[in-house]
C-alpha cells in the first residue's frame, strides 16, 4: 500500500508499480488533474493546503476499507499540495485486483471518499481574485455527511 | 490548535497554543479561539474538528497536550 501527501510532482508510473501483483488481472489508475475552468470561470492555478499527517491517516483508512470491500491486491493513494498549474496532477489513485469491474468500482469509490473526508483544501486563483473552495462540490454536497458533523 | 486554508488566512497563523482547563470540550476551546479571532466566526457553522488526527465531535473532552484542528469543509481531489 502506497500512501503519500507531498508537495512534489506525482508519478502515475510509481503508483502503477506500487500496486503490481501476480494475482492482479487489472490495474486501474485515476489521475485528478487541474482544469482551466470551474463554474464557468477561468482558473489560473490552484493552491492546495492539507493537514498532512491526518490526511495520510485518512487515505490509509480509505485504502484499507477499499481493499476489504473490493478484494484489492494493491492500492496507492497520492495527493499533492502547494501550487499546481493547469494540467498538473493533484491526485493519483491506483488499484489492482483480479478483474476489471472491481478495479473501476474501487477506483471511483476511493476518489469519492478522498473528496469526502481527507483534510485537504483547494484554493482557486483567477486572473482577478481567489477563493478557498469549501466542500466537495462534485459530490453534490456543500457539507460532509451528518455522521461526520459535530 | 491547528488552522488550515481559509481559517489560517483569516487568523494570520496556522498554529496556536491554547491553555486547556479541566473538563473542557472542543466547543469550549473553539469558542475561546473565536473570541480572540472574531474573523473566524462566520466559518463556525460548517466546521468539523479533529482531535489528535481523528474526527471529533464538539462535545469531546480535550486533554492538555492534545492537538485540536479546525477542519473547514474539505475540497481535495
Amino acid at each position: 500500500m502506497l500512501i503519500r501527501v507531498t508537495d512534489a510532482p506525482l508519478s502515475a508510473e510509481e503508483a502503477a508499480w506500487a500496486v503490481a501483483s501476480p494475482a492482479a488481472g487489472a490495474v486501474n489508475i485515476f489521475l485528478g488533474v487541474v482544469r482551466n475552468t470551474n463554474r464557468g470561470r477561468a482558473v489560473s492555478h490552484l493552491v492546495y493546503d492539507a493537514y498532512p499527517s491526518m490526511a495520510e491517516k485518512e487515505m490509509r483508512a480509505i485504502a484499507e476499507e477499499a481493499t476489504a470491500r473490493f478484494g484489492l491486491e494493491g492500492c496507492a493513494v497520492l495527493h499533492r499540495t502547494g501550487r499546481l498549474e493547469i494540467g498538473e496532477t493533484s491526485l493519483v489513485v491506483a488499484v489492482s485486483c483480479g478483474h476489471r469491474r472491481e478495479s473501476y468500482e474501487a477506483g471511483l469509490w476511493i476518489v469519492n471518499e478522498v473528496k469526502r473526508r481527507v483534510p485537504v483544501w483547494k484554493k482557486e486563483v483567477w486572473e482577478d481574485g481567489e477563493e478557498w473552495i469549501e466542500g466537495p462540490e462534485s459530490l453534490g454536497m456543500q457539507q460532509a455527511p451528518a455522521s461526520m458533523r459535530p | 490548535m491547528l488552522l488550515f486554508a481559509s481559517l489560517a488566512e483569516r487568523a494570520g497563523t496556522r498554529r496556536l497554543e491554547v491553555p486547556v482547563g479541566e473538563g473542557e470540550t472542543v466547543r469550549d476551546i473553539r469558542d475561546r479561539v473565536v473570541a480572540r479571532f472574531p474573523q473566524l466566526a462566520p466559518a463556525v457553522p460548517t466546521l468539523m474538528y479533529a482531535l489528535n488526527e481523528e474526527y471529533a465531535r464538539e462535545d469531546a473532552a480535550v486533554a492538555a497536550g492534545s492537538t485540536l484542528a479546525l477542519i473547514p469543509p474539505v475540497s481535495g481531489g
